[in-house]
């Protein structure tokens, strides 16, 4: 008897949530949720926040060796940025019960995974170009589309990400361009760049529709809102073109316009070599890891300081 | 090794210009005030969003429970008085 009511307050619970979710009303964190959304939510945004962070390494190498003043401010602002994204993104995932040591933990663990792309090194300044330009080009159609997610700490999060990605996407635009517009040797190194990240942004969206997992409750759900392939195609459509404005060539023989789909088919996507990667045997993954673990680890005694100190004052606060 | 704190975290407000409501924007972590005010600006204020910001110990916020609300907003439903189109106003006289 006492089960029977239990199971039958459960699915009253999931009831109301999915009529919620139906309606298109946000779900804030004090509403009851069910453990899969918890669950599935924790590990998206967490891998996000993640992403945001170690997304700071490739590009933070170039800091010093940008090669104006101009540049280096331009890059400094992103990559503060980016350290931004992450830090609004952990704070949605606490709102789900979940604490940052907790995620970083799971991070230095293995545990949670963060995005593929960043296994990949930038050799020299044309992938600092070819970074703001695609990947971030490709996070925005990404991000865009979870403006609308149904977790509403997560969704806010996401519209004030994208208000600030465009810049990210635009100077890299800028370094492309402008490297197309230089000297022989300056365009080689533009589609030298150009071919080395089309495929992993590409990959960047995952696995296609037909053997993705976890998208059947992501989507009833509404925490994602457009498949993996729509999100690629988007992508694709706007940078082809975008590319053909500057002279750079999509390294891919079969792309072409599809009349009929309205989109761009693409060339075979190399699935070996993204499951390599996000196995742990990219270029950089050791890289990344131990930077990550480091830094984390060398900055505790800043944290131990600011507690000993707050302790500090508030024991002459109470003396006084 | 010390257990890694991750210091306190903080509900952040912020005034987007002077006179507006001060709307909730994220969190942040924090030992002390003046460092949650610092880490608060340089987190949700890098494009002129604010003009002036509140940070709160996210352990000192009270808030109402969504289960409850139907419940625990009852006292301004049945209310309508409260409302100005609750009141017939003669033929012909202006609204103020
Ligand atoms: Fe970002
Ligand atoms: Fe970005």
């Amino acid at each position: 008897m006492e089960l029977q009511e239990h199971t039958s307050v459960a699915a009253d619970m999931l009831r109301h949530f999915e009529e919620k979710i139906e309606r298109g009303d946000a779900i804030e964190p004090k509403d009851r949720m069910p453990d899969g959304y918890r669950k599935h939510l924790i590990r998206q945004i967490s891998q996000h926040a993640h992403s945001e962070v170690i997304g700071m390494q490739p590009e933070g190498n170039w800091v010093t060796r940008a090669p104006s003043l101009r540049a280096k401010q331009i890059l400094l602002a992103k990559i503060q940025d980016e350290g931004g994204h992450g830090l609004y993104l952990y704070s949605a995932a606490e709102t789900l019960g979940i604490s940052r040591a907790e995620m970083i933990e799971q991070l230095h663990a293995g545990k949670a995974k963060y995005s593929n792309i960043f296994n990949y090194p930038a050799l020299n300044w044309a992938d600092i170009g070819a970074i703001g330009w695609l990947v971030d080009g490709a996070a925005i159609v990404n991000q865009v589309s979870l403006q609308r997610t149904s977790y509403g700490p997560y969704s806010r999060a996401m519209v004030r990400i994208c208000k600030e990605e465009s810049f990210h996407q635009r100077q890299g635009y800028e370094i492309m361009a402008k490297m197309m517009k230089g000297s022989a040797e300056q365009r080689d190194m533009a589609q030298d760049a150009m071919n080395r990240w089309w495929w992993p942004a590409l990959m960047m969206f995952g696995p296609h529709d037909s053997d993705s997992p976890h998208t059947g409750d992501a989507f009833k759900w509404k925490i994602k809102r457009q498949s993996n392939d729509e999100l690629r195609a988007k992508f694709i459509d706007k940078t082809v073109q975008q590319a053909e404005v500057i002279g750079l060539t999509i390294p891919d023989k079969d792309l072409k316009w599809n009349e009929a789909r309205g989109h761009y088919d693409h060339g075979a996507i190399n699935w070996d070599e993204f499951y390599r990667v996000i196995n742990g045997n990219g270029p950089c993954n050791q890289q990344r890891m131990d930077h990550h673990k480091r830094v984390h680890a060398e900055g505790a005694w800043v944290r131990e300081a600011a507690e000993a100190y707050r302790i500090k004052k508030e024991k002459k606060l109470h003396l006084s | 090794m010390a257990t890694d704190s991750q210091l306190t975290q903080w509900e952040v407000f912020i005034q987007s210009k002077p006179g507006a409501n001060y709307i909730h924007a994220g969190s942040v972590h924090a030992a002390d005030k003046k460092m949650a005010l610092q880490n608060a600006r340089d987190t949700y204020t890098r494009r002129g969003e604010g003009t002036s910001i509140w940070a709160v110990p996210t352990d000192a916020i009270a808030a109402s429970n969504p289960e409850d609300g139907d419940m625990f907003f009852d006292p301004a439903n049945d209310k309508t008085y409260r409302l100005p189109t609750f009141y017939v106003m003669p033929e012909g006289a202006k609204a103020i």
